[in-house]
């Protein structure tokens, strides 16, 4: 059966990018944060956001190759056509940082030059671009700008490195992405076992590249913004978030699918697995965020409890809030076997603990960036523009091949799982 | 003619799921399944009831997490506060970051230990309890079906034919 990408989604989606456009063009007019610092921060923030949930499914659609496992097979064009977001979100993210590079904005304190210079030329003081210095030389004078703590990390944060790692992440992340689908493709019109006994020692290979990246990228993408601290378990928490984004976004899709028809091979079973998932996950996302969140709260050491202490301080009810409605709803609507198989539960949970996780994002990046809340039409119109160009982009690739793979050894396996 | 109870024997666990299947739907009551494994889809075929062991797993879980705040703000708060890292100690609220990985634990240590313990109790497995099961090598690679021919209405004979017709190795009656 092939998946129909209709007229009124056409037009819905477009609308919501219209929206979308609306509120960046008003937002950027109307900001008058420091160098348009809320709007730049608001296209990471959607940027990101939806750039992570297609490369959660790409790391989930490479877990289940590599672990043979065969109860998602009846899902895997629907996790496919997730992934294949993964080039425009990439390229949403390579505007933000050349703005960045560009000294456009200045999400990114590190990108700043002065801050790496002990010195400058007094009669540069001023000018577009002052001359800094290394040494005391004649006609210099102590740079006011400079900060040790930042110039001690510039090993790491220069902008060269920067943009080699960055371009590597995302130049490998659509390479499998793309990679793995056109192979999926080829084995709808192939058949026998040999892709599939490939495909799990590749996927091996991307989960290998994708432990170590999938940290590193959110230390230079995210952590960075407060550059000053650091948390050695931040990767892993930026991973659960976008683990439990996708799964979300997966069961909410897969079940609107099946609703108009076009999943007759998803049964109960199938439903149940990936809610169990998203209920899973949600804890694997609560244990980092806490498990983060107690330990510099208990040690209590300046230059680490910063970070929460300004979260706290102006983000009160978002920064509780969020900890508790993407933990207390999937645990406690959740957890029983009945609700993971109504589909009234796992709708309002999911559209719930979706937003739960997009404000998840907006508060790791927002209070480095902004500093204090700023919330509005720009923020929500925003949200929604992103929202359409996501599902344009998704629905529009699900409507490009066969809705149920062809020729998968697991495919009846799949189709018969019961449990 | 006193109560005789039939065992037939199976030696593959589809086997025996199906033979159930096909006594059941005739009206044979079955009144037990020994297996060495839980087999897949048996309970709503010889009329177990849903489980209600994650009842009281739950139960068990709030007894723990309600003991564990309530004994820790008790130790720490009301009987001797201590100062740890100079953090406030007068209310509960000020330091329930730090609570909070022992009432997880405490929790979970409830919730299994109360669990188990209540398995074994329902199902009188404790041990120097005589096993009830009637054959051992139930626990081995044999699976057996207990049927009272005093449940059912149709004669022994014709329960002894149906089960062997379905596929049972050796049928005892005794």
């Amino acid at each position: 059966m092939e998946f129909v990408f209709s007229k009124k989604a056409k037009i819905t989606f477009s609308i919501l990018m219209i929206i979308g456009l609306i509120a960046m063009i008003y937002g950027y007019s109307t900001d008058h944060s420091h160098h348009h610092n809320r709007f730049w921060s608001n296209l990471l923030i959607n940027g990101f956001f939806f750039f992570a949930i297609s490369l959660g499914g790409l790391f989930f659609l490479t877990l289940q190759y590599a672990t043979e496992a065969s109860y998602m097979v009846v899902l895997k064009r629907i996790i496919e056509a997730i992934t294949q977001y993964i080039y425009v979100g990439a390229a949403v993210l390579i505007i933000v940082f050349l703005a960045g590079s560009m000294h456009i904005h200045h999400l990114y304190h590190w990108m700043d030059n002065a801050v790496y210079h002990e010195y400058v030329m007094e009669s540069t003081i001023g000018s577009d671009h002052p001359e800094y210095v290394d040494e005391m030389v004649e006609g210099a004078v102590v740079n006011e700008h400079y900060d040790a703590i930042i110039d001690g990390k510039s090993a790491y944060l220069n902008q060269p490195f920067f943009w080699i790692r960055t371009l590597i992440y995302l130049g490998v992340w659509c390479f499998f992405a793309y990679f793995f689908r056109k192979r999926s493709l080829m084995e709808d019109e192939l058949g026998g076992t040999k892709i599939h006994f490939k495909n799990m020692g590749y996927a091996a290979i991307f989960l290998v590249f994708f432990a170590v990246t999938s940290s590193t990228s959110a230390w230079d993408w995210i952590m960075s913004i407060d550059t000053h601290w650091f948390s050695t378990l931040f990767g892993w928490y930026v991973f659960s978030g976008m683990w439990v984004s996708f799964m979300i976004f997966l069961v909410l899709f897969t079940i609107w699918l099946r609703g108009r028809g076009y999943l007759p091979f998803v049964n109960d079973s199938h439903i149940h697995d990936i809610g169990k998932w998203m209920f899973a996950i949600s804890f694997l996302w609560t244990y980092l965020w806490f498990s983060q969140f107690m330990l510099i709260w208990y040690s209590d050491i300046p230059e680490e409890v910063t970070y929460y202490i300004q979260r706290i301080q102006e983000f009160k009810l978002l920064f509780f809030g969020i900890f508790f409605t993407n933990f207390a709803f999937p645990m406690v609507i959740l957890m029983s076997r009945d609700a993971k198989r109504a589909i009234g539960y796992l709708i309002f949970v999911g559209v719930l603990i979706f937003i739960g996780h997009w404000l998840d994002v907006y508060m790791m990046i927002t209070p480095g960036s902004v500093g204090h809340a700023d919330f509005g039409f720009m923020e929500v119109g925003m949200f929604l523009g992103f929202l359409g160009l996501f599902l344009f982009t998704v629905f529009n690739s699900l409507s490009k091949a066969p809705i149920l793979v062809k020729n998968h050894p697991f495919l009846e396996e799949s189709k018969h799982l019961h449990i | 003619m006193a109560d005789k109870i039939i065992y037939a024997t199976f030696d593959d666990d589809h086997v025996l799921l199906e033979s159930a299947k096909k006594l059941t739907s005739k009206g044979v009551h079955i009144r037990d399944v020994f297996s060495p494994f839980p087999i897949h889809g048996i309970d709503p075929v010889i009329g177990v009831k849903q489980t209600r062991l994650a009842i009281c797993g739950f139960i068990y879980g709030l007894t723990g997490l309600t003991l564990a705040v309530f004994g820790m703000y008790y130790f720490m708060i009301v009987d001797w506060p201590m100062n740890i890292g100079g953090k406030p100690n007068d209310f509960l609220y000020q330091n329930i970051p730090a609570f909070i990985p022992i009432s997880f634990e405490f929790t979970v240590l409830m919730a299994a230990h109360g669990m188990a313990l209540t398995f074994f109790l329902r199902n009188w497995t404790l041990p120097g309890i005589k096993a009830r099961n009637p054959y051992p090598y139930t626990t081995d690679d044999k699976f057996v079906m207990e049927i009272h021919p005093s449940d059912n209405h149709i004669s022994t004979d014709e329960l002894m034919e149906d089960l062997k017709s379905t596929g049972s190795i050796a049928i005892e009656e005794r």
